[in-house]
């Protein structure tokens, strides 16, 4: 059941469906560029037929009239050197504008994970419900879409939306969209990526607020479902035996570490995000804390994707605890004057 | 005065028979070994043609394909197979070779009053690398192809696909150094053997243009070859340069790859840019207007292509601040190529313009190059690309560029130029439903796909949502009559070697040091080496019909 | 077009007449000048071609180096400075030679030609052999990029060469932590990376050998011409394009050396 499509032949539409207020922002930037287009070639392929026949060759021997280069020349040359210049200019902020507003999600946006592999999509919704080749989303609020790729190069294109970013293996991209129209669109790998490539297909299915709810609730029990997994991992993969809340611990403590300034060997710093996660667990000597040893296995193959993304989940979760609180399952840290003000 | 008695003027009587460089010696090897210039474009000449049929047959298979919306006529493998073929074939061993080994060859030492290029084993050995990297291509193409797109993105192309990447990847590299050296051969034929007299600026723009192609020839062809044995390095011994596995980037391939493979696209354009400059100049009879604002742009594309490679790569995971830097300096690449555009449409004002089909085939170029490249800027804003990326948008921007841009101006030129390499006449009538058949034809092919880019239609799709078909079906139609177009010439030109009527030395009354040689031209070129005092286009200083000493009998071979 | 005619058959340059064309120089140069010119531009624009081409595994170099510091500083202890700099003087002085074989071209000596071209020859070979020996160690000590590629344990990076004994600040801001055990063996992932330095070392040392032999090739062939007395003042290109060449591969070890030898060995 596919979104009528406008244009003036129903079955051969002309653009696609404008689902979001981006995709409006872009076909009116397209179309205000075509318009330039149109109006230069135009006017070109104009001059060219009207001097085709106004000056068209009358006697065997007939020369064309020679134009000195001289001061006119010059005007001339420099008038069509800069208003062409300045035209692309302004259409280059244009487009940049929408390109950064397209590379920076709102802060409400709802995480859902997406990962790419031959050849089909793996989507997985904020609470852990997770979909292959659909994505059902609410009306009306900004999804951000955070990929990756079990293998080769992807690319995430709905063109409803009129946005798309490549799925890379070995670290993330990111995406978002708000779609405001319900109803189903396309959901296409744009990347070539092997021999199903034309069959990465998929919909974006865009749901009344209310009927989304439905629709989510009917599966996975609330928030604890991803979260609770990603704790049995950091348990069964002996994260824990390293990581703990102790004073002998060899590894960092994680409790309370997404979003910190991490200090690293060498003096450099880095903040605790998604993407510094992921890169301790798959490249743990990339960034060596300040004060440890390299000496942390790398987990590159042991864990698939989605693993990784319930371990970043579950370390997100992570709160520092309080004096008085303690970390699930460790002994009780070692407290510290500075413990309390960095809270 | 109707189109089809315009002013050329055949030799009614048989000429007395001279010696020039296609009778002065017969037989295999007076072709195979020759230093002759003129004898290796037409070794070039025949081996790009061979290399279009092919890629060309690939295209027709792709087009009947997309009729239909299921994956009904190949399967998907053999797809990919045929637009990854069709890509390589039709980029590296046709438009790259194709204007300079066949026109410039030919052309430039004429153009300058000298013998030959600087390096003339040399440019032999451009044609048999050339050759031999074709056949490696070719025999990877009988082992079934490669998939992965042209593009041979990582890492898809090192770790995941079975096809005989390395033959082919080892074909190109080995085509590459033809490119190199026919490069470095125009270069230093450009700076060192003009004729006395001959300065820059009273150049032929069509030599220009061929100097800033060479330039990007000379410095971009290495990266590509060092990319490709990266690829293979990688692929043989997975050493983790681009496998992040083993803490590699495959976007670093990207980089790699685009900083020669966009150059390279302007090595595909300049030179047809120049072909367009020699026809608008002839044909209108008038110096081309702003001589030296074309000149400089040919340099101005050249080093600006270098600049912009990134623009492939707006949604493949580039920082944004980087995307705007790449978007601002392709919007600056535009701009030498708009010049071009206005400057050759004002030469056409209160020109004596003549409809012959080299002019048809150079206005065609205009108009349809100027639509190729403002989708071009389209393509650079940033907003619009992150929509029509990996579409058939872009498949029908650079058709427009590569088709209805490049093979026309090749087409132009060879149209142009075919009296003076050949010494014949092919027939006006068909050349000119030929150059029309051609122009609807490509219309019809790839507007459509324009449309269907932004719909939303991924490129190197082999089955597509029904909804697009009707396009397709378009774009389809158009092809078989694009096919047909080419044909047409095909024909004609074979007709005309044996049947067309012979030629005087100068059939369009041009202005040109080539145009001062009879047709075909002697062996040497010039008995003696001109001393030039005049600009490239002075129509407006002499007569048009030339007056050329009587040609040499055969038989009378002078060593110079 | 008949004045332009006219003056077009008027010619004016400074060659010999018709049938008076010396043969070694070229049918399609006017003059000897014209011949050397252009082979001397011939060769320049083809060494910028090389630079691009090695500029790719040096970009290749860079980018990794600064992602992986201490991969690169543990693979490259694992060379042999002092062969590397043996290595170094030999191409230096075999420049020497080549430029005094050029010269004796110039002045037309073909006997002091022919010596200086295998002077070059013995210290370009002497290159290859060094090279090759240090390939050899390699390979025994399985850091050929592979599947057999393995770095030792006591090669792996440590923080600063000492192990960490002293109270350090962990990387979290506020909080402190105590001592830490050495390492026992290096984590997957630093092999990879070494393995990444030498694949890049091998390309780059081995396309420079390649451009070495084929170097050492082309002097060899130029013996015999000049023994024939065949190179003068007129014309000595070959030999002149060659030595160009020579040094550009000298060049390019110049670069090569530091930048692989010579990571981190500082104090």
């Amino acid at each position: 059941m596919m979104q009528p499509s406008q244009g003036f032949l129903p079955n051969a539409p002309l653009f696609p469906p404008r689902a979001s207020e981006m995709a409006r922002d872009i076909d009116l930037l397209f179309f205000t560029v075509l318009g330039v287009t149109i109006f230069f070639s135009s006017l070109i392929a104009i001059l060219i037929f009207y001097f085709m026949v106004r000056y068209r060759r009358t006697s065997p021997n007939q020369v064309g009239v020679y134009m000195k280069e001289g001061g006119g020349t010059m005007w001339l040359e420099s008038a069509w050197i800069i208003v062409p210049l300045v035209i692309a200019l302004g259409i280059f902020a244009w487009g940049a504008r929408i390109y950064f507003a397209a590379a920076r999600p709102p802060s409400d946006a709802k995480q859902f994970y997406v990962v790419g592999k031959q050849w089909m999509w793996k989507i997985e919704h904020p609470g852990g419900r997770r979909e292959i080749n659909e994505l059902h989303v609410p009306r009306g609020q900004a999804i951000k879409l955070k990929m990756t790729s079990e293998d080769v190069v992807h690319s995430f294109f709905v063109p409803a939306m009129r946005v798309k970013a490549d799925v890379v293996p070995g670290r993330y991209t990111t995406m978002w969209f708000n779609p405001d129209t319900v109803g189903t669109f396309h959901l296409f790998c744009t990347q070539y990526c092997g021999t199903e490539h034309s069959r990465m297909v998929g919909r974006v299915i865009v749901m009344e607020p209310a009927d989304y709810e439905r629709w989510i609730g009917g599966a996975a029990t609330g928030t604890g479902g991803s979260i609770a997994s990603g704790e049995d991992l950091f348990v069964s993969k002996q994260c824990n035996t390293c990581h703990r809340a102790d004073s002998t611990a060899r590894a960092p403590m994680l409790w309370g570490l997404m979003g910190k300034t991490v200090h690293l060997e060498g003096g450099q710093t880095a903040t605790a995000d998604e993407n510094y996660i992921r890169e301790s667990i798959v490249n743990p000597t990339a960034k060596i804390v300040a004060g440890y040893q390299p000496i942390m296995p790398t987990y590159l193959g042991q864990l698939s994707e989605e693993e990784i993304i319930q371990l970043i989940r579950y370390v997100s979760s992570l709160k520092a605890p309080s004096a008085t609180e303690q970390a699930p399952g460790v002994n009780p840290p070692v407290p510290s004057p500075a413990h309390e003000g960095a809270r | 005065m109707s189109a089809l008695t315009d002013f050329v003027e055949p030799v009614e009587e048989a000429p007395e028979p001279y010696e020039h460089y296609l009778n002065h010696k017969y037989g295999l090897a007076s072709w195979l070994l020759t230093k002759d210039h003129k004898r290796i474009a037409i070794l070039y000449l025949i081996s790009v043609s061979l290399f279009f049929v092919l890629g060309g047959v690939m295209a027709v298979i792709i087009r009947l394909e997309l009729t239909t919306p299921e994956g009904d006529l190949v399967q998907a493998d053999i797809y990919n197979r045929l637009f990854t073929m069709h890509g390589i074939l039709m980029i590296f061993f046709f438009l790259i070779p194709a204007i300079p080994g066949v026109l410039g060859n030919f052309l430039i030492p004429l153009m300058i009053g000298a013998k030959d290029l600087a390096f003339p084993k040399i440019n032999l050995l451009s044609w048999y690398i050339y050759v031999v990297g074709g056949l490696f291509t070719f025999y990877a193409l009988l082992a079934g192809g490669v998939d992965t797109g042209w593009t041979f993105y990582a890492p898809l192309s090192t770790s995941y696909t079975n096809t005989p990447v390395i033959t082919v990847a080892l074909g190109i590299f080995i085509t590459g150094f033809s490119s190199i050296l026919t490069g470095l051969n125009f270069v230093v034929t450009i700076h060192r053997m003009r004729a006395p007299g001959l300065t820059w600026f009273r150049l032929p723009l069509f030599v220009w243009a061929h100097y800033a192609t060479s330039l990007i020839q000379i410095l971009g062809t290495p990266v590509i070859a060092i990319t490709i044995l990266l690829l293979a390095a990688e692929r043989i011994a997975h050493v983790g340069i681009f496998d992040p596995k083993l803490g590699g980037d495959p976007v670093l391939f990207q980089h790699f790859f685009w900083f020669y493979s966009h150059p390279a696209v302007y090595i595909m354009i300049l030179p047809a840019m120049g072909v367009v400059s020699e026809l608008v100049a002839a044909f209108a009879r008038k110096p081309v207007f702003g001589y030296h604002f074309v000149a400089f742009s040919s340099i101005a594309i050249a080093v600006l292509g270098f600049l912009v490679w990134a623009h492939h790569m707006f949604v493949a995971g580039i920082s944004v601040y980087a995307a705007a830097v790449f978007s601002i300096l392709s919007m600056l690449v535009a701009i030498p190529s708009a010049v071009k555009v206005f400057n050759w449409t004002t030469t056409l004002y209160k020109g004596s313009i003549s409809w012959e089909t080299p002019m048809l085939y150079a206005l065609g170029f205009i108009g349809l190059f100027t639509i190729g490249g403002l989708t071009g800027v389209m393509l650079a804003t940033l907003g619009i690309d992150l929509h029509v990326h990996d579409t058939y948008f872009i498949i029908a921007h650079f058709h427009y560029i590569m088709v209805g841009g490049a093979i026309m101006g090749y087409m132009g030129g060879l149209h142009y130029w075919w009296p003076k390499i050949t010494g014949k006449l092919y027939p006006r009538f068909w050349s000119k439903v030929g150059a029309l058949t051609i122009f609807i034809g490509f219309n019809v092919t790839f507007f459509p796909q324009f449309i269907l880019g932004y719909l939303g239609m991924p490129r190197r799709y082999h089955a597509y949502p029904n909804e697009f078909q009707v396009l397709n079906v378009m774009s389809s139609a158009g092809a078989t009559v694009l096919g047909l177009g080419y044909l047409i010439p095909a024909i004609y030109f074979i007709w005309s070697m044996r049947y067309g009527k012979d030629a005087s030395a100068n059939p369009w009354g041009a202005i040109g040091l080539e145009w001062e040689t009879n047709s075909p031209p002697p062996v040497e070129n010039f008995d003696e080496i001109p001393t030039v005092t005049w600009g490239a286009y002075e129509y407006h200083e002499s007569k048009v019909t030339p007056s050329l000493p009587p040609p040499r009998p055969k038989g009378e071979v002078v060593r110079v | 077009m008949s004045e332009m005619q006219s003056a077009a058959m008027t010619s004016s340059s400074a060659h010999a007449h018709a049938g008076d064309h010396p043969s070694n120089l070229a049918h399609h140069f006017q003059s000897y000048e014209q011949q050397r010119e252009s082979a001397s531009l011939g060769v320049w624009v083809f060494l910028v071609t090389e630079i691009m081409f090695f500029g790719g595994l040096f970009t290749a170099y860079i980018l990794y180096r600064s992602r992986y510091p201490e991969a690169f500083i543990a693979g490259s202890h694992q060379l042999d400075v002092m062969l590397g700099t043996v290595n170094t003087a030999v191409l230096i002085c075999s420049s020497l030679t080549m430029a005094m074989a050029v010269r004796s071209a110039q002045l037309g000596r073909a006997k002091a030609i022919a010596g200086f071209l295998v002077a070059t020859i013995i210290l370009g070979s002497a290159f290859l052999g060094i090279k090759a020996t240090e390939y050899h160690h390699k390979w025994v000590e399985h850091l050929i990029p592979g599947a057999d590629f393995h770095l030792e344990a006591s090669h792996l990076p440590t923080s600063h060469g000492k192990p960490v004994t002293s109270d350090l600040p962990t990387g979290i801001v506020g909080e402190s932590r105590a001592d830490v055990p050495l390492p026992a063996a290096g984590p997957k992932d630093i092999q990879a990376h070494t393995q990444l330095f030498f694949f890049l070392y091998f390309g780059m040392t081995g396309l420079h050998a390649l451009h070495m032999i084929i170097g050492v090739g082309l002097l060899a062939w130029l013996i015999r011409p000049s023994l024939q007395g065949r190179f003068d003042g007129n014309n000595h290109n070959y030999v002149e394009g060659i030595g160009l060449y020579w040094h550009f591969v000298d060049i390019v070890w110049i670069f090569l050396f530091p930048l692989l030898y010579l990571v981190g060995r500082h104090g």
